[in-house]
């Protein structure tokens, strides 16, 4: 290959720096466009499903009451709710995070299968205390709020 | 008392800083003969010492646990080991934040002390940046988040120590992090001397490519610290997660690899001039972007101390006067840079060219990834990406970038033909080939890890090519060091590749006697017992592993901690020379059964390995440069002696 002048050798590496750099940027652009529904709520689910088996997240409130353990010793299921009221119920294999507990606010990786089950890989829940997960901010408040809501109208 | 001092020494500090950007600025201005113009140099030294000072008053006040500083009461409790309440002095945002500007004032003494290389408008002008950029992080931390706050009254009991963080993996990586976030800042102020006093040479790059080699080395040793850290105490058997926080050590990492790159370019070959420059602003940009993100409290993760606005307003503010600055500058003296020399398209600086293309385009695609859950949520709606986001999109370009690098470093500086290098080019991809049909013949691995196996058996024997037609004992030390660190690529790469192919799971419900295979292994669980630590109590089981040579106990524990109030799980690991046996105790399932969690992750040290061999690598290669610039100073020294030997005859 000729070496070429120092003005168009400047231009060739700049035009191919940008050509790479705006290729970068379209791919991660489609990429994250085809991710953006990667995180459902339980509503979500209910008004446009996801194909079973694409990998996708769920976020939500263990509803109260669900959770239990599967004779098998290590399959825990529980329902997981939305704001308003809609549940799909998960299943999960393996050890449970340590704060995880009915009522409070999960994330988890995994797949829709077949039947309508959310088949979880991995569930995150809270380091501590104080740890919500950035997705579920505000979700468990108006959780909780609708809680009274309802228990206050059954006191009436 | 101690935190008086601790307070009064910071002040001081902050003085000095405002007096060595001021006299930094004048020296520039040329007034370097005046009075406050000599001054900057030795300002910096002294405010690197009151800022150790400083900090030492802090590590004392956690080791004594000194109840009426706010920070101490907020975060420890004297019932932690003694290592644990030293480090839980930078577990925390005020503690950290004096760590930054102690790490930045030490580096900015030694760039005093010992940088003679340029002349001296150029050394006060990077002063002066290294002050600027000092300055604000002195105002940060004395107006929003000063560690030395008393609390009156004293508080009666600490808060403790996130369990998570009383690890000794947290006692290192924050500090090594730090010095590589730190020593891209001075990068980044020899590049504004450069833009300043328009010196943008080899001799730019011979003085920033130590900082940048010691930069990208601690910082490849704080992901791989990190990395660890993740793979053993959150006990979820991954090592990269992608998660905010760890693409904010990531994407420094990657400009800094960019950068060093294109630093031996233009030392060696005076090309890439103006390229240099930008990505010396671009890495430390990162630094500050990854600083931004995990100490705003915007992310949500183990790192965000303090949620705290007013403070990510703070760091938002410093980040674009600096980079906004330094973009002004670039955009404005850019263009009066001298050109640099020109190069065929195959040659080293061409290949160089190709990894540091695709390194920025991984950064953008990490740097877009990261901030567009944020810019999302924004507009109302919460996306989470992940891996299946992540790990296509870099491979695209990182696949590229392993190809040449498999062939780039045998190939000569200016101009080199693909002819010249066809043996090992043949043997390289023989090796690539065979490597993929064995993999997809008779393994089951995935399109990525075949590929990222292919790649690593190719870069394990070419990163040693180089030495070819080399008498060993001439080879240059700085060359061990590339080779070394090319090397480490591969086993890490080796590494990751394996654990995602070759991993076996099994998770179970047993009762104490019941046996588990596990890949090669048969595993026993003994019995389950509780424990108890210095600030917890445990349950541990006993879990009698034999087979394929082996014969041990794995002793994994669920550990509940009392100040705070929380439990953790302390995965427990075998290692052996081919891989590693993880086990996880979980809850009770209830008829006398425990839930255990066991991997087998075949070679999945090696990602470990392979990131400290590369940052040897970078030690190497810092140690060879500097001989050699010492070299050449003796000898143009010895040539000026000469010479007024001559002249005075």
């Amino acid at each position: 290959m000729s070496v070429l002048a120092p003005k168009h050798q400047r231009l060739v590496l700049v035009l191919v720096a940008l050509l790479v750099l705006i290729a970068a940027g379209m791919l991660a652009a489609w990429g994250l466009r085809s991710q953006a529904d990667y995180f459902y709520l339980p509503e979500d689910i209910a008004e446009r499903p996801p194909e079973p088996g694409r990998a996708i997240r769920l976020g939500g409130v263990v509803e109260p009451g669900t959770l239990r353990q599967l004779p098998d010793g290590v399959t825990i299921a529980f329902m997981v709710e939305g704001r308003h009221g809609d549940t799909i119920p998960v299943r999960y294999q393996g050890i449970v995070p340590d704060l995880f507990v009915e009522g409070s606010g999960v994330i988890a990786n995994g797949r829709l299968t077949q039947d309508g089950t959310f088949q979880a890989e991995t569930l995150l829940a809270k380091h501590d205390e104080n740890y919500t997960p950035r997705e579920l901010e505000g979700l468990t408040d108006d959780a909780a709020r609708r809680t009274l809501e309802e228990s206050t109208a059954g006191t009436t | 008392m101690i935190a008086e001092l601790g307070l009064a020494a910071l002040w001081l500090a902050a003085g000095l800083c405002v007096l060595q950007f001021v006299s930094g600025a004048i020296g520039v201005g040329g007034g370097a003969d005046s009075a406050v113009g000599a001054l900057a140099r030795p300002a910096a030294i002294v405010q690197s010492l009151l800022l150790v000072i400083s900090f030492a008053c802090l590590l004392r006040v956690f080791a004594v646990t000194d109840f009426s500083v706010a920070l101490v009461a907020a975060n420890s409790n004297p019932d932690k080991p003694l290592i644990y309440r030293i480090s839980g002095a930078w577990g925390n945002h005020e503690g950290s934040m004096l760590l930054w500007v102690t790490i930045l004032g030490l580096c900015s003494a030694l760039v005093a002390l010992f940088e003679k290389r340029m002349d001296d408008r150029f050394m006060k002008a990077a002063l002066a940046a290294q002050g600027f950029v000092a300055l604000g992080f002195f105002g940060f931390l004395l107006l929003s988040s000063n560690p030395f706050a008393r609390l009156d009254p004293p508080a009666e009991i600490g808060a403790g120590l996130n369990p998570l963080l009383q690890d000794i993996g947290l006692a290192m990586h924050p500090p090594t992090l730090y010095l590589g976030y730190v020593g891209l800042s001075v990068a980044f102020s020899f590049v504004v001397a450069a833009l300043i006093t328009r010196q943008a040479g080899p001799e730019l790059a011979r003085v920033m490519r130590p900082w940048v080699l010691a930069a990208w080395v601690a910082l490849t040793l704080g992901i791989a610290a990190g990395s660890y850290w993740a793979y053993y105490e959150l006990g979820w058997g991954g090592w990269w997660f992608w998660d905010p926080v760890e693409n904010a050590s990531l994407m420094p990492w990657l400009a800094a690899t960019a950068l060093l790159h294109s630093v031996s370019v233009l030392a060696a070959r005076d090309a890439l001039r103006t390229w240099t420059i930008l990505l010396g602003v671009v890495a430390f940009s990162m630094s500050m972007v990854g600083t931004f993100l995990v100490r705003s409290g915007i992310l949500t993760s183990v790192h965000a101390f303090a949620v705290d606005p007013e403070r990510g307003a703070f760091i938002l503010v410093l980040l674009t006067i600096y980079i906004g600055g330094a973009f002004a500058l670039f955009a404005l003296r850019a263009g009066s840079l001298a050109e640099g020399k020109r190069f065929a398209m195959v040659s080293r600086e061409g290949a160089l060219v190709v990894n540091n293309v695709m390194l920025s385009a991984i950064l953008a695609v990490v740097l877009l990834g990261t901030l567009y859950p944020l810019l999302a949520e924004a507009f109302g709606t919460r996306v989470s990406i992940g891996p299946p986001y992540y790990n296509p999109v870099t491979a695209i370009f990182a696949v590229p970038m392993f190809l040449v690098l498999l062939i780039g470093p045998l190939l000569r500086w200016k101009r080199d033909s693909l002819s010249r290098v066809a043996v090992p080019l043949a043997i390289v991809c023989a090796i690539l080939a065979g490597s993929v049909s064995v993999l997809v013949l008779f393994t089951g691995a995935g399109v990525l890890a075949t590929i990222g196996l292919a790649l690593a058996a190719a870069l394990a024997l070419a990163s040693w090519l180089p030495l070819r037609g080399r008498q060993l004992r001439r080879v240059p030390l700085a060359l061990w060091g590339s080779m070394l660190a090319h090397f480490g690529l591969a086993v890490s790469l080796c590494g990751m590749a394996s654990e995602s192919a070759f991993s076996v799971e099994r998770l179970v419900a047993v009762r104490t006697g019941d046996q588990v295979e596990i890949g090669p292994f048969l595993a026993r669980l003994e019995s389950v017992e509780p424990v108890a630590g210095p600030n917890w109590t445990a349950l541990e089981g006993k879990i009698a592993v034999t087979g394929n040579g082996v014969d041990t106990l794995l002793r994994p524990q669920a550990r509940y901690f009392t100040q705070p109030f929380q439990g953790t799980s302390e995965a427990a690991l075998l290692t052996l020379w081919n891989g590693q046996l993880y086990g996880i105790l979980g809850e009770a399932a209830g008829d006398g059964r425990w839930q255990l969690r066991l991997w087998w992750k075949p070679f999945v040290t090696l990602i470990w390995y392979g990131g400290i061999l590369i940052a040897l690598g970078g030690v190497l290669s810092i140690f060879g440069h500097l001989r050699s610039s010492v070299r050449r100073r003796k000898i143009r020294e010895e040539f000026a002696r000469r010479r007024a030997e001559r002249d005075a005859a």
